[in-house]
């Protein structure tokens, strides 16, 4: 029922939620920590930065990402120069287009988590002269795992419902940018309907097991006792 | 900038076919509470309201020869835009429309074969013209050569599977035995506007669209073009067709023939179309079928 195509494109959309999620729990991590410990006034700011992608339907969202990375654009520019070329069209431009995308699934969970630690636990911590970096690594962070389970499963289950984005930058490059939400679509708008009916089913099994084993892992009681 | 973002518009906002309801109360009710739910606003209902799906490709075209209809006929058209395979699927779950512009032949086929559709109201009602066209002045030349060259990093072209232009430009392509060297530069648009976007913001350096854009967009002609003659690939022939579920056939037979008429074809070909010198032969005989003329 499904061509090699169909699972060429679910791989690679595995693949780029997989690093998406990656790279936004790294760069997450930093951000969210600071908005949660901060009294700066910039923080509305970026809170709001942060949170815009919610609010932008999809296909606008990438309509900019195309015009911002293309050659005539101030990223595009700027990744030309140092030698990249322009993103579009390219694997890494999709994980960058899903870093921002996906961007608040994965920053808001870390930062409720972080402030829901409170300043109390590493206050303690200090007292028993950990360093601020032991005591983030030692006490915040496992403190805070289940913040960082709900940012993962969040961040990669948003990615993979991705379409618009990858729709407006993709470019439909098999192997490259085709991935299984544009490939769906792409059966639907042919009329292949049991194919669209199989790839979907598939992709549904395979979100859900994912989700399952992510969440059979995280066993770890959800609500954190602390004082 | 804005032509651009018009277009996208146009892509995004792929309305809501809107019930006309000049019915029972319940129905009326319904209709207006749904209206209400999917935030359109509701069009007083008239006896003879066309409701119009249009492929998204002939949306400037369609408004401006429906305007004329209404003038000359007085019937009211309401147009729903979108690309021929959601219209088609909309159609296929029950959709009010009365008449159906396809992009292609295919959807009419289709609908055809189903009994969704009147047989033998299907007519060619504007052809496409296929374009090589670059921003960049002087890439593209007149023969097409450039394709042939290393001039370039990406091609767009719309997906063969989905838009009658993208299997129009994989006939060209093949035609010019140049598959092998184009394959590493192609990038697909999902339809002919996307494909033009990926132009137009300068991500692809040309790309296979549709004369119409070209021409409909005045700042697309600083670039360079090369309208690819007619016999480098199959004719891009969009159908029409009434459907069966018409509340107003006689209104939309009115409208497929005020489609076929020689000043509604003079302006469809200002606005970039062709059409097939065949389809007015076919005009004078309405039991002649132009479809099984080929």
């Amino acid at each position: 029922m499904l061509t090699s195509a169909d699972y060429s494109a679910l791989w690679l959309t595995f693949k780029v939620a997989s690093l998406t999620t990656l790279i936004l729990l790294i760069l997450g991590t930093p951000v969210a920590w600071w908005l949660s410990n901060t009294q700066s006034r910039w923080k509305p700011l970026l809170s709001a930065l942060i949170a815009v992608p919610l609010v932008l339907p999809p296909t606008v969202l990438g309509f900019y990402l195309l015009v911002l990375m293309g050659p005539e654009g101030a990223l595009g520019r700027f990744t030309d120069a140092i030698g990249l070329g322009t993103l579009p069209f390219t694997f890494t431009g999709l994980v960058f287009a899903s870093c921002i995308y996906s961007l608040p699934f994965v920053v808001q969970p870390l930062q409720n988590a972080f402030e829901a630690i409170g300043p109390r636990p590493l206050e303690v911590a200090a007292t028993l002269r950990a360093s601020p970096i032991d005591s983030f690594f030692s006490v915040t962070i496992p403190l805070a795992k289940p913040g960082f389970f709900t940012a993962g499963i969040l961040g990669f289950a948003h990615t993979v419902g991705e379409f618009g984005v990858v729709l407006m930058i993709g470019g439909n490059i098999p192997d490259k940018t085709r991935l299984v939400s544009v490939q769906l679509y792409n059966h639907v708008e042919a009329l292949e309907y049991t194919q669209a009916h199989w790839l979907a089913a598939l992709l549904l099994g395979f979100s859900f097991l994912v989700l399952l084993v992510m969440y059979t892992v995280i066993k770890t009681p959800l609500r954190v006792q602390h004082v | 900038m804005k032509t651009i973002y018009q277009s996208l518009c146009f892509e995004m906002n792929n309305p809501v076919p809107q019930a006309m309801a000049a019915l029972s109360p319940r129905k009326l009710l319904r209709s207006i509470v749904l209206s209400i739910l999917l935030g359109i606003s509701s069009t007083p209902a008239f006896a003879d309201d066309l409701l119009v799906a249009v492929a998204s490709n002939f949306i400037k075209p369609m408004q401006a020869i429906s305007q004329q209809f209404t003038e000359s006929t007085g019937h009211k058209v309401t147009l729903s835009f979108g690309s021929s395979g959601k219209l088609m699927a909309q159609i296929r779950h029950g959709a009010p429309f009365d008449l159906f512009l396809s992009a292609d032949q295919d959807k009419v086929t289709r609908l055809l074969e189903k009994e969704l559709a009147v047989s033998g109201s299907e007519f060619i009602y504007a052809q496409g013209r296929l374009v090589l066209w670059s921003g960049k002045q002087e890439l593209v030349d007149t023969s097409g050569d450039v394709l042939k060259s290393d001039k370039f990093r990406y091609i767009a072209l719309a997906d063969a599977k989905l838009a009658p232009y993208g299997k129009a430009a994989e006939q060209v392509i093949s035609a010019l035995g140049i598959e092998q060297h184009l394959k590493p530069r192609v990038v697909k648009g999902e339809n002919i506007s996307q494909t033009y976007q990926f132009v137009r913001t300068g991500n692809a350096d040309l790309g296979f669209v549709a004369l119409s854009q070209v021409q409909h967009h005045p700042e697309s002609l600083k670039g360079s073009q090369w309208l690819i003659p007619r016999d480098y690939h199959e004719p891009i022939d969009q159908y029409a067709v009434i459907l069966k579920r018409a509340k107003h056939k006689d209104a939309a037979t009115e409208f497929s023939q005020f489609l076929q008429r020689k000043s509604t074809h003079a302006l469809i070909r200002s606005f970039g179309y062709d059409l097939p010198t065949s389809v007015q032969l076919a005009e004078s005989d309405q039991s002649c079928d132009y479809a099984y003329l080929r």
